[in-house]
């Protein structure tokens, strides 16, 4: 031990230490003691400070004074904030129901052996993995008007006859970050499907085939149900991520043409940041809040319901 | 295997799979072909018939060139590099220990403190960004790394603890009770017995906690000012386009080169950024 060098006194203190933290109770409050003051001073702090804010009338170096509920009135009749709260509902919808077809889909297609497996899964996280807004430029200068490679594939294909402008079009440019947002989640969902495929024993689709069972019956009757919880905690987490996305709709259009494809977290940004209005890029940024502690309560008994199981 | 026919195979599994394999990979052959193709060729429209979309005959390094002589690139890459070593580093001394207490010490508030940490694990950045920044000023840390460094721990701390936890519930208890027996205080059976056996869980928490922090962008975006500071998705977005100008060459080059590290990273841990990536939504 260290302590066999260390002057008496210091031994001794050394030693109440160390008998302190034989109590269980010391222990745990000593190591979880970073952890709290890190989440205390930039998630708790942060949160009642943004209370304040929503509350208030500040500006970028200017606090405010009280106001009540005036910001969340006026952002109410903002009819670019309504534009972005059905955004935000129908992106995360979409995206959702997409990401979790495809990805089962692959899941499925994964969860057989062939040659090059490893590598082949290796290689399809690599949109979850690289960082989203360096692949987004490359689904940016993809969709380019004039130099778009899309265009170009659709045209030879016999599919159009003349451009998409896919960014410029308010609903195309909706569509667009939607078929970004899939193509990042997919490989998300494929991965923690598989893992959860692969606890799923064998034999029971075997013990189905030998009853007779068609493939569609042994996966809707089989497969599906005991899938089902993780399905459940991996549509939430993406539920939340995409609901709270800001990445994406920032690269591909900041949110235009003519504010059509804001979701929360961009405008926020753009009021709150962007012209320095932090009262109200808070409140907007707050307002997610309510949703989000919906799906977290969703998650917290769906949980428990599957412990108490 | 698909059993029955040939094309049984190729109609339900090889086709299906190519093309997922050939949609999730294009845009990154299409940064890579990009990086390399001269300007000249770069900006043909889609519909002149000198477009050539897959292939270019005059490959360049001139947007790489352009990369590192013209722009702080190599700065943006120390600086992302920097932040997401440390920034991990904290949050898995802070999750190993945090893990180890929630897991394996009975003390009042256990259960409850373990589903806040839960909760915290699915606050999103885009929530409390904005007074986040006032507070970040106000403690004097806008423009410096530091300012990063201190809270990407908030996302990444939780993620840590929980996927800690499960590391450890799966340690026998014997173990630890053995190492007691012997005289080894509970300090010590945590740092000598329990965490070495959960070395593979503390490498999968680290790696992806090394990808999470390198692909942040928002905290870095409003925290961040000086060109000097920034790191790579930032610098990108905000260098290499001017107004409405786009440097599709030098943009294209960015992230791909911005991408190569942790890639790298992924490419030596895959089975521990799997494991980290699933263990992560089963706890």
């Amino acid at each position: 031990m260290v302590t066999a060098t260390m002057p008496a006194t210091g031994r001794q203190k050394t030693r109440t230490r160390i008998r302190v933290l034989e109590d269980e109770r010391w222990l745990a409050l000593t190591l979880l003691t970073p952890t709290a003051v890190l989440l205390g001073l930039f998630i708790a702090y942060p949160f009642i400070e943004g209370v304040y804010l929503s509350l208030s009338a500040s500006r970028v170096g200017v606090p405010g004074e009280f106001v009540g509920l005036k910001n969340f009135e006026k952002i109410w009749n903002d009819g670019i904030f309504r534009t972005a709260v059905w955004n935000t509902f129908w992106y995360t919808g979409i995206t959702t129901v997409f990401k979790l077809f495809l990805g089962l889909w692959l899941a499925l297609l994964l969860n057989r052996h062939f040659k090059g497996k490893a590598y082949i899964r290796a290689a399809i996280l690599l949109p979850f993995i690289i960082p989203t807004v360096l692949s987004t430029f490359a689904w940016k200068w993809m969709f380019d008007p004039t130099f778009s490679v899309i265009n170009w594939a659709l045209f030879k294909l016999g599919f159009i006859s003349a451009r998409i402008n896919w960014l410029g079009d308010p609903d195309l440019a909706m569509t667009s970050i939607i078929i970004v947002n899939i193509w990042r989640g997919i490989p998300f969902f494929a991965i923690s499907l598989l893992a959860g495929l692969q606890t799923i024993s064998p034999e029971l689709q075997e013990a189905a085939a030998i009853d007779g069972a068609k493939p569609w019956q042994r996966f809707w009757h089989v497969t599906w149900p005991l899938l089902l919880p993780v399905t459940m905690v991996v549509v939430l987490f993406s539920v939340i991520q995409t609901f709270a996305d800001f990445q994406l709709v920032y690269v591909m259009t900041g949110g235009g043409p003519a504010n059509a494809t804001h979701l929360f977290a961009t405008y926020a940004y753009q009021i709150g940041i962007g012209t320095g209005l932090l009262s109200e890029g808070a409140a907007i940024s707050l307002a997610m809040f309510p949703f989000l502690l919906l799906i977290v309560i969703v998650q917290l008994l769906y949980i428990r319901r599957v412990e108490v199981r | 295997m698909v059993e029955g026919a040939l094309w049984r195979r190729w109609v339900f599994f090889y086709i299906p799979l190519t093309l997922f394999v050939f949609v999730l990979l294009f845009p990154f052959y299409w940064m890579l072909i990009t990086t390399f193709r001269p300007d000249g060729e770069l900006y043909q429209p889609w519909n002149s018939p000198r477009y050539q979309p897959f292939w270019t005959a005059n490959p360049t390094l001139e947007h790489i060139k352009y990369l590192f002589e013209e722009t702080l690139f190599s700065k943006w890459l120390w600086n992302t590099m920097f932040i997401a070593a440390i920034s991990t580093m904290i949050s898995l001394f802070c999750g190993v220990l945090g893990g180890y207490a929630l897991s394996r010490l009975n003390f009042p508030f256990a259960g409850s403190l373990g589903t806040g940490i839960f909760i915290t694990y699915l606050v999103p950045q885009t929530l409390l960004f904005i007074p986040l920044a006032e507070i970040i000023r106000n403690f004097k840390l806008g423009d410096s790394p530091w300012a990063l460094i201190l809270t990407y721990p908030t996302f990444l701390i939780p993620f840590c603890t929980w996927l800690m936890m499960g590391y450890f519930k799966a340690v026998p208890r014997e173990l630890e009770e053995c190492a007691r027996i012997d005289g080894a205080s509970r300090l010590q059976a945590m740092l000598y017995i329990i965490i070495p056996v959960a070395i593979p869980g503390i490498l999968s928490a680290g790696i992806f906690a090394f990808t999470l922090s390198w692909n942040e962008f928002i905290y870095a975006l409003v925290f961040l000012s000086s060109s000097e500071q920034k790191t790579v998705p930032v610098g990108v977005t905000s260098e290499l386009i001017r107004g409405d100008v786009f440097f599709w060459g030098p943009l294209m080059a960015g992230a791909l080169l911005g991408s190569i590290p942790v890639a790298m990273v992924y490419s030596f841990f895959v089975e521990h950024y799997v494991s980290g990536l699933t263990g992560s939504v089963k706890g």
